[in-house]
């Protein structure tokens, strides 16, 4: 099996009286699609901030690609690698879809915008992605359906080199077709070499794309095992109940916060 | 790569449809749907600029005579230059109400500096004087503070050119004016973006003080006359010779040709994206064959004695503002920084979750707008002769703003580009001056012209309606 690109060990995370994450652990491998289930306040997006750098950890251990990291801010969670795709999907609608793949990171010489270099690398990724569905890379975002807006989102992360791609609940909002063809794509990102966490509520979705399943209950994390290994129904007992049969936390009395 | 796509994914089309090219049939339909989709850009104005001439053609005999189309420049350039600055608040979707009466403050200063024969300190009265230096030192530590190098320099040299005394000179004090623009709008842009007050409540404040500064600095009553100075005088009122104004042709007309053709031809070798070659050749045929006329037009002797007098030449005005709306255009269309500006107007939030530094971006604007105020204050004083206690007071910013808007600038940010002030300054220039020459009185001048930003502002929120509507 190969190294993980990124693992949390023993996260702990509070706000205030609140205490969010129970010593969490989180193994994320390069080329593996690593689903992110829990009810709702079970702590996932906490996860999902604090390996962004938006939250910050209380105790335990970082570690990406083999070494202990801090992550002060977003900016040095990108500077690492780690790319997240917001569920709200920050694209700016007056922009084209080139302009918003570069916003904040242009290419160009002394403040100048070298328009060709963007325009080839965003063809590029898309095309590298089997991306489809657009008539012109020069389209305004505004003018995207959701599933071609959370498209964009998501090749960004690609055209980055990112390593580490956090997706927050990319179909929530979007249609049959919609949601296949962002699946499809999670999945081409997990065969492209990248470690990518999926955030879902949808277990359909968990069940097609994931390699491997992590369950959040209250706050910890009862379960992380391969998708081939659990059933759908065991999955849903995980999430509401924090066990199933043997797997899961050991006694049920341990959860009452 | 339509072949590779597999069958199973049938409902998805290819994003090998993604075209580079297309035929000017299709560029056409796009640009149609475009614009049944919402976005109209100056299109709005421009039929109503037609509109507008060709029944003050018919209605006033005078409308169209060449020395009264000169004269409408000058008189709507002071306007339009300050809606130029504007464009650039209202992308971020911010109001500057202060932008006039801050222009005025700069007219004042820049008279009392030429009346007082270069001697602000007596000019002012001490107390005014050290308050003023205050100020200015304070602009510059905002500028500081959130790094707006630019705008830290230009305020401080306005302290420099305070501190030293200098003579009596027309170029420094046109300097002088923008500086002290750019001081201002280091001031206004400090108090929205990083103490977070709501710009409208910050210019609105503005907007009374600047007015009291101007009262102050100039003295109830009084009036500070530049017209003795053949510099300052001539800025608006001024002609380049026939010579100079073809060369002024020559090098904004080729200039413009070759930039666009060019980059046209560098996009299409390159693969890109690009309009059909005949349609970008004849947009520049038009505009080269347009100015042409109009610099013939203008080489013509207008005078409406020609026996007596001879009034030839392009305005100085027309330069200055090309020379403003090509650098406002290079710069958010071909910088980093626009590109910024337009992200944040567009969606603040996305912008600061892809590192723009928003808080710098949305200080900035203001800074330009005041500078370019500045310019427009200089503009619109020289083409009066002089500055009085109203300096930009009145209606000189709603028509700024108005200008913009009616230009198609969106108040909702985002959308919008420098030209647009331009159009829509003529819309408005326009008016006032058919309807003046047709004797109407202010009253029915007001009247319509309120009526026309209503209209440029109900077709904004209409064709945003439709935007989102058709998802354009």
């Amino acid at each position: 099996m190969t190294e993980p690109i990124l693992e949390l060990r023993g996260v702990n995370k509070s706000f205030g009286p609140v205490h969010v994450l129970h010593d969490v652990d989180l193994v994320v491998r390069p080329g593996e699609v690593t689903a992110l289930v829990g009810d709702n306040g079970a702590g996932k997006s906490t996860v999902v901030k604090s390996i962004a750098g938006i939250h910050q950890i209380d105790s335990g251990e970082v570690v990406f690609d083999g070494e202990p990291v801090h992550i002060p801010g977003p900016r040095e969670a990108a500077t690492l690698g780690i790319e997240v795709v917001y569920q709200d999907l920050a694209l700016c609608d007056n922009l084209d879809i080139v302009q918003n793949m570069f916003l904040g990171r242009e290419r160009g010489k002394g403040g100048f915008l070298d328009e060709a270099d963007m325009e080839r690398a965003a063809r590029e990724t898309l095309a590298s992605l089997s991306v489809r569905t657009v008539k012109s890379v020069r389209t305004q975002v505004s003018s995207l359906s959701g599933g071609q807006r959370q498209t964009v989102a998501i090749a960004k992360a690609v055209l980055w080199n990112s390593k580490v791609v956090l997706l927050d609940e990319p179909t929530a909002a979007l249609g049959v077709a919609q949601t296949r063809q962002v699946l499809d794509l999670v999945r081409r990102l997990a065969d492209q070499g990248l470690g990518v966490v999926l955030i879902s509520h949808n277990m359909n979705d968990v069940f097609e794309v994931a390699d491997t399943i992590a369950t959040l209950y209250l706050g910890r994390m009862v379960a992380q095992l391969p998708t081939r290994d659990l059933t759908n129904t065991q999955v849903v007992e995980l999430i509401t109940a924090g066990r199933s049969g043997d797997i899961g936390l050991a006694k049920p009395e341990v959860a009452t916060v | 790569m339509t072949a590779q796509t597999p069958t199973k994914n049938a409902a998805i089309a290819d994003f090998g449809i993604d075209t580079t090219s297309r035929t000017p049939a299709q560029a056409l339909r796009d640009y149609l749907d475009r614009v049944r989709g919402g976005e109209l850009g100056s299109l709005p104005a421009l039929l109503g600029l037609l509109l507008l001439v060709i029944v003050f053609t018919v209605a006033s005999s005078t409308f169209l005579t060449l020395n009264n189309l000169a004269n409408l420049l000058a008189q709507g350039a002071g306007t339009t230059i300050i809606a130029m600055g504007l464009v650039f608040v209202l992308l971020l979707g911010e109001i500057d109400l202060s932008a006039g009466t801050a222009s005025g403050v700069t007219a004042a200063v820049m008279a009392l500096h030429f009346v007082k024969n270069g001697n602000l300190l007596g000019g002012m009265g001490n107390t005014v004087f050290l308050v003023f230096v205050g100020l200015l030192v304070l602009a510059v530590a905002a500028a500081l503070w959130v790094r707006i190098w630019a705008g830290a320099a230009m305020a401080a040299v306005a302290i420099v050119l305070l501190a030293l005394g200098v003579p009596p000179d027309p170029w420094l004090e046109m300097l002088l004016a923008i500086c002290v623009g750019t001081a201002i709008g280091c001031l206004t842009g400090v108090l929205i973006s990083k103490v977070g007050i709501p710009s409208f409540v910050v210019t609105l404040a503005l907007f009374l003080a600047w007015n009291g500064v101007v009262l102050q600095l100039i003295g109830n009553g009084g009036t500070l006359s530049i017209s003795q100075s053949p510099v300052l005088f001539a800025v608006a009122n001024g002609n380049l010779s026939v010579a100079g104004s073809w060369v002024l042709f020559v090098v904004a007309a080729g200039g413009y040709a070759a930039v666009v053709l060019s980059r046209h031809f560098g996009r299409v070798r390159k693969g890109l994206v690009a309009l059909p070659t005949v349609l970008v050749g004849s947009k520049v045929a038009a505009v080269v064959v347009a100015s042409a006329v109009a610099t013939y037009l203008f080489t013509v002797n207008r005078s409406p004695n020609p026996d007596r007098i001879t009034i030839t030449g392009v305005p100085y005005v027309v330069p200055i503002i090309l020379v403003l709306l090509v650098v406002g255009t290079f710069v958010l269309d071909r910088t980093r920084y626009g590109r910024h500006v337009y992200a944040v107007g567009g969606n603040t939030e996305a912008a600061r979750r892809a590192g723009v530094n928003v808080p710098k971006i949305r200080m900035s604007v203001f800074v330009i707008a005041s500078s370019v105020a500045a310019i427009g204050s200089i503009v619109y004083s020289s083409k009066v002769g002089s500055v009085d206690p109203n300096a930009g007071a009145g209606n000189v910013l709603l028509f700024a703003v108005g200008a913009a808007v009616i230009g198609g600038t969106s108040l909702f940010g985002g959308k919008g580009r420098v030209i647009n002030a331009v159009i829509g300054g003529a819309v408005l220039a326009t008016v006032q001056n058919g309807l003046g020459l047709l004797s109407v009185g202010p009253a029915v001048i007001n009247i319509v012209t309120g009526l026309v930003l209503l209209l440029a502002a109900s077709v904004d929120a209409l064709s945003r309606r439709r935007a989102k509507a058709t998802g354009h």
